[in-house]
């Protein structure tokens, strides 16, 4: 059902993008959706069909293999903030709170993670621009090089104000912004909800967070309860997305020469 | 003044295309007024930034001055083929002579790189994917030049803890000679980067240097480390020193000119013995009978402490009598450098008697008694 949801906001909202991303076999080159439609229309039913694979079944990419409650609790994901520190929507995700301490739900962390993988593999399979953000300076220099490891983006600097909103200006018109958010950790450095939650909910765009229990979840998409202090955590993030993004982007691969070796001759699946 | 434009929207009831469908034939529209002024359609040049000139442009400019000096060389009469840049300049100057002042006010004719900014190409692909990883940042040289030095720097500090856990680690080690250069100003970072940096970033890029020279194996990272320094240019000489010539008497001499305000001097300083100074035929006590002037004459000598050993034989003219000693003092020191070593050169110039002194006498401006002199003001 988060597929099929998915499938409405990726083809209902950007369609058109769908049409301009498109991948010949032969290479790139630069294609207009009206260039597109006029020549090759085999071309096209074959990569809907790819575009496709994944949405037909519930986990393609096999996510959940990726990851166990055990490494979650052996790398302390499940450690919170103290209860004066306590968001009041982050206690739907709380187990307990010993001695004041706050723990999360590691069986809810679960499924969230997964719907968070599922979403990036998906996002990385399309061909879709993912963006990494943190503003933990402890982390900065790990959050880029797992986005220069899976050929993604990474922005975990000073957000100046109107890099989402006012792009065209910002960067040059016809900049293309990133089709995923993910936030390795929500607040800024002054302890305040980052500013590009709010802007990318703002611009459509789908977010996957890990959420502390002194964040706010409300706007993320995919809020994943974790903690987001602990370098042994940090760590087990990074690696799991880069997993799942390059795990995706060579399914991808392996789907388009599989279709290109069969398409001279009659496409059959 | 400005002229109304008044447009008309209209907007149709229900998603579709003009006109009549078979299961809907009639189509409200409803005329909506739209009042502007051509003030609403005029640019806003502030918000567009400096002027940005595609790659296809920057092109033709090249192919135009590609074909205009070949023209201006046959104009000239000269080889089209071995035309270069200084012969251009000539040209120029020959054919459109100019008095103004500024010199970057007078016509040129140079290649479209040297005169348009440098600018980025086009930073994405056919798919419209960046091709840098740090693109989204906005300042994508200036920070991936902070991750790769940060990254460097945690290099470094894996080696020093691999060598202590070793036990080998030292801090005698073979540091990096940075005596003779200093870091990059802002304004060549951004050249480097070929992009605009705050100062604030400038101070952060040069404190996180700082600090990975303070490790002990920072010499790891030298080549980077120096990439970004620049090597001072040795302050010291750049005076040509006069050549020491020999007359046919096989009595040591050399020749050196000096000037001051409107005072112009040559001096010959010959190797003789008795310390004779002649100026313009004269005795300098005739020439100069004040005493301030004949110790401007005598510094030099007296400096390098070589006052009864040379005979000096002066001309000056122009100028009054302070600043004709001020210009035979810079003569004779001048002269004096072919007989003295490169130690004593360097004391002399570091004294100030190599420097010529600049000053001149200022104008006189309109509306003013002198040249900062204003008439008296009255209150009524």
């Amino acid at each position: 059902m988060a597929a099929r949801a998915l499938t409405k906001g990726l083809l209902g909202l950007r369609h058109f993008r769908g049409a301009t991303v498109k991948f010949s076999n032969t290479g790139h080159h630069v294609a207009t959706s009206s260039s597109i439609k006029s020549s090759e229309p085999q071309t096209n039913a074959v990569t809907e069909k790819i575009l496709n694979l994944p949405l037909e079944k519930p986990d393609l990419f096999r996510v959940s293999e990726l990851f166990s409650l055990k490494d979650l609790f052996d790398a302390r994901v499940h450690l919170g903030h103290k209860k004066g520190c306590r968001h009041r929507l982050m206690e739907p995700y709380l187990y307990d709170s010993s001695l004041d301490h706050d723990i999360i739900d590691l069986d809810k962390t679960v499924e969230h993670l997964r719907l968070a993988l599922n979403t990036t593999a998906e996002t990385a399979y399309r061909g879709g621009i993912i963006l990494f953000v943190s503003r933990r300076r402890q982390f900065c220099h790990l959050v880029e090089t797992t986005a220069k490891d899976c050929e993604e983006y990474a922005h975990t600097r000073y957000w100046q104000g109107g890099l989402l909103t006012n792009a065209h200006i910002q960067y040059s018109p016809g900049v293309r912004l990133p089709d995923l958010i993910i936030f390795l950790s929500t607040l800024n450095n002054v302890f305040q909800q980052h500013v590009a939650i709010r802007d990318a909910a703002k611009m459509n765009i789908p977010t996957i967070g890990v959420v502390d229990s002194n964040c706010n979840p409300s706007l993320i998409t995919y809020p994943v309860p974790g903690n987001d202090d602990t370098p042994v955590a940090m760590e087990l993030y990074c690696r799991l997305f880069k997993m799942t993004i390059n795990r995706a982007k060579d399914k991808r691969r392996q789907m388009e020469l599989l279709h290109g070796l069969s398409k001279p001759s009659t496409s059959s699946s | 003044m400005a002229a109304n434009c008044v447009r008309f929207a209209a907007s149709l009831l229900g998603k579709g295309v003009n006109g009549a469908s078979p299961t809907n034939p009639v189509t409200l529209q409803l005329y909506r007024q739209i009042c502007g002024t051509s003030a609403l359609r005029r640019k806003n040049l502030a918000a567009a930034g400096p002027e940005k000139f595609t790659p296809e442009f920057i092109q033709k400019q090249i192919e135009e001055f590609e074909i205009g000096k070949r023209h201006l060389a046959n104009m000239m009469g000269e080889d089209p083929e071995n035309f270069n840049q200084e012969d251009i300049d000539r040209s120029i100057a020959y054919l459109f002579p100019s008095g103004l002042f500024e010199k970057k006010a007078r016509p040129l004719m140079k290649h479209p790189d040297e005169i348009f900014p440098k600018q980025r190409a086009v930073q994405w692909g056919p798919d419209r994917r960046p091709f840098h990883f740090l693109f989204y940042t906005g300042k994508q040289s200036y920070y991936s030049l902070m991750h790769e030095l940060y990254g460097k720097v945690l290099n470094i500090e894996k080696h020093q803890d691999r060598l202590r856990a070793k036990g080998l680690f030292s801090t005698e080690t073979k540091q990096i000679s940075l005596g003779t250069s200093r870091w990059l100003t802002k304004e060549e970072l951004e050249e480097l980067l070929v992009e605009t940096i705050s100062t604030h970033d400038y101070d952060r890029f040069i404190q996180l240097m700082e600090r990975m020279l303070s490790m002990a194996y920072s010499s790891l990272e030298e080549e980077f480390i120096l990439r970004h320094r620049q090597q001072l240019e040795a302050q010291t000489m750049h005076q040509v020193v006069p050549p020491l010539q020999k007359d046919d008497k096989g009595v040591d001499f050399s020749t050196a000119e000096g000037k001051r305000k409107t005072s112009k001097s040559s001096v010959v300083v010959r190797d003789g013995g008795s310390g004779s100074i002649t100026i313009n035929g004269e005795d300098y006590l005739h020439y100069f009978p004040v005493l301030q002037d004949r110790e401007q004459l005598m510094f030099p000598l007296q400096f390098t402490g070589l006052l009864g050993r040379f005979d000096l034989e002066c001309t000056v003219s122009g100028g009054g009598r302070s600043s004709q000693a001020g210009a035979l003092r810079l003569a004779i020191s001048r002269a004096l450098l072919s007989f003295v070593s490169e130690g004593e050169g360097e004391a002399m110039r570091q004294a100030g008697l190599l420097t010529p002194d600049p000053r001149v006498r200022e104008r006189k401006k309109p509306g003013q008694e002198g040249a900062r002199r204003k008439f008296t003001w009255k209150k009524r």
